[in-house]
């Protein structure tokens, strides 16, 4: 028994099923377009030939998928058996621990705003795990965290995390649930309210780590303003500028997503960073090959294995 | 422990396995739909605890007398108003399909007592917030742009370009141009500078979060990150 629970925990298992899956997949799609043959030749309507059960059209999403997913696998199971990856160093992340710190000299609160957006938005559950980690650290400083939330969901997990991190800081005294509170689901009331206890409780130190829109460069004027550290995250790239110009510190898309292994030090969250990373590559690696191609095709208009190579480059990549 | 941490994560990883799998599959690409309306019907039940959480600490921030209780009562205030008109449909005339049941009519129309609230004191604040903005990003411009270096040099004279190509501005100063060198021309440079300097590192930052999401997905759906559910990731 023991040994099956190990190998349902082994990444190669789940590299195994998801191989399965894919493989069963396309053999059933296969099947299902080789009995719509048969059918369509022996009565006619064409319209109806394409009943599949697998949706052809995101065949280059799902290879995506199960490539990224297969190196990330092998990554960290390789990471497990003692060959972590070297991470560069992300200044915003480093600060982390230095701006808390300047909060509890200061005597004055963290602010941490989970976006504006609900628990159905990657960017919030990676802006709450960020909370997790920030509160843990608040607590082992004695500093004190506020998170107003502009969604009732979010202000739930956000207590969930914060709670599960006081206690695993072994400061369970530290949880003050009427910290983290929901003011409203309007943007720009939110703002308002964000904006008001600024000025008024001017926090030491400022965190906007989730999904932002317009009032991104409201927050951090704001905190620059009254001198707070500002560290930002988002994957909103219209934002990205502004946190930019305004904050201290600024997590740009991807190091966004890689903050919270980055701060876990975890080997196998590690390992994650280094399948995205190849994934990376890959993309360069089409995108190179891609350009190269199309433009040679431009050129040599007679060699149409060129543009059909490039069309396939083209799909390949989701075009 | 089993119900603040298993059962969480099972729900994430059966949630998000079946929503990613409904994505390829034609005979069940409605099931990810009903996940996604099943995460409406507890968003609107948490709306409950927002509500409530609301009161509380509005309540309490006017007992203590903190600093800007006073705003504590007017929340309070609005927040009751709104909710007593919208809830009981005070002022809203029946629908022409029902005109004899009470309560069929629909309160957002301005004619309402809670579609006049929107109206007139909603959408002018909301405007109101939002015309800051003019005014924080030039501050937040006229700090971004300061030529302290090479690199911060090289920003400012793009956004110059930038700034004047999008003006009429653009058009008196290189309109002289001749036709043979018009890609000199600030409007011109304008569109290149957007559309291919900007474009490419655009794209380069979107195919980074493209793979950061799908990366963070997968730490989820496969329990590696277990973080999102505090103790900083301790299981």
């Amino acid at each position: 028994m023991r040994n099956v629970r190990r190998n349902f925990r082994s990444p190669w298992w789940w590299l195994a099923i998801a191989i399965g899956c894919a493989v069963g997949l396309i053999l059933q799609t296969r099947r299902a377009h080789a009995a719509d043959g048969v059918e369509a030749a022996a009565a006619a309507p064409a319209a109806e030939s394409h009943q599949g059960i697998f949706n052809e059209n995101r065949l280059p999403l799902l290879t995506w998928i199960i490539g990224i997913g297969a190196a990330t696998t092998y990554f960290v199971a390789r990471s497990r058996r003692g060959k972590p990856p070297t991470i560069r160093r992300i200044a915003a992340l480093e600060a982390v621990n230095e701006a808390i710190g300047r909060a509890t000299e200061m005597g004055r609160p963290v602010l941490f705003i989970p976006g504006v957006q609900d628990m159905d938005n990657i960017q919030t559950v990676a802006g709450i795990t960020m909370l997790g980690r920030v509160a843990r650290t608040a607590a082992e400083y004695d500093a004190v965290v506020e998170a107003p939330t502009c969604r009732s969901l979010v202000m739930e997990a956000a207590r969930e995390a914060v709670q599960a991190s006081c206690l695993a800081a072994g400061r369970p005294d530290a949880y003050q649930p009427d910290r983290i509170n929901y003011i409203t689901d309007e943007q720009f009331g939110y703002v308002a309210y964000v904006g008001g206890k600024m000025m008024r409780e001017k926090p030491a130190t400022c965190f906007y780590m989730g999904c932002f829109f317009a009032e991104s460069l409201i927050f951090s004027e704001t905190g620059n303003s009254i001198g707070a550290i500002q560290i930002a995250g988002t994957a909103e790239s219209s934002q990205l500028p502004f946190f930019v110009a305004a904050c201290d510190y600024t997590l740009i898309g991807e190091e966004f997503f890689a903050a919270s292994a980055y701060l876990s030090g975890e080997p196998d969250q590690l390992g994650t960073l280094q399948g995205q990373d190849a994934g990376k590559l890959a993309v360069l690696a089409f995108i190179v090959i891609g350009t190269v191609v199309a433009t040679v095709a431009s050129l040599a208009p007679s060699a149409a294995w060129l543009g059909d190579f490039s069309a396939l480059l083209q799909k390949a990549m989701g075009g | 422990m089993m119900l603040t941490r298993a059962i969480p994560l099972w729900i994430a990883v059966i949630g998000g396995m079946v929503m990613l799998v409904s994505a390829f599959l034609k005979p069940i690409e409605g099931l990810g739909e009903n996940f996604a309306d099943a995460f409406n019907v507890i968003a609107a039940i948490a709306s409950v605890l927002g509500a409530g959480s609301l009161l509380k600490s509005n309540l309490s921030s006017i007992s203590r007398r903190d600093a800007g209780w006073g705003y504590a009562v007017l929340v309070l205030f609005t927040f009751i108003i709104t909710l007593v008109f919208g809830l009981a449909k005070i002022g809203v005339h029946p629908s022409h399909d029902f005109p004899t049941a009470a309560f069929s009519g629909k309160q957002e129309t301005p004619d309402t007592p809670f579609g006049w609230l929107y109206e007139y004191a909603m959408v002018p604040l909301t405007s109101t917030m939002f015309a800051l903005l003019a005014f924080y990003v030039a501050s937040a411009a006229f700090r971004a742009f300061r030529a302290k270096n090479l690199e911060a040099g090289l920003l400012l004279g793009t956004a110059f370009i930038v700034l004047l190509g999008r003006t009429f501005a653009g058009v008196v100063l290189t309109g002289w141009l001749p036709e043979w060198a018009s890609g000199l021309r600030l409007e011109n440079l304008s569109v290149y500078i957007m559309q291919v300097f900007n474009t490419a590192g655009n794209r380069a930052i979107i195919i980074g979060i493209a793979l950061g999401v799908a990366a963070t997905s997968l730490r989820i759906l496969l329990g590696v990150d277990r973080s999102w559910m505090g103790g900083g990731g301790q299981s």
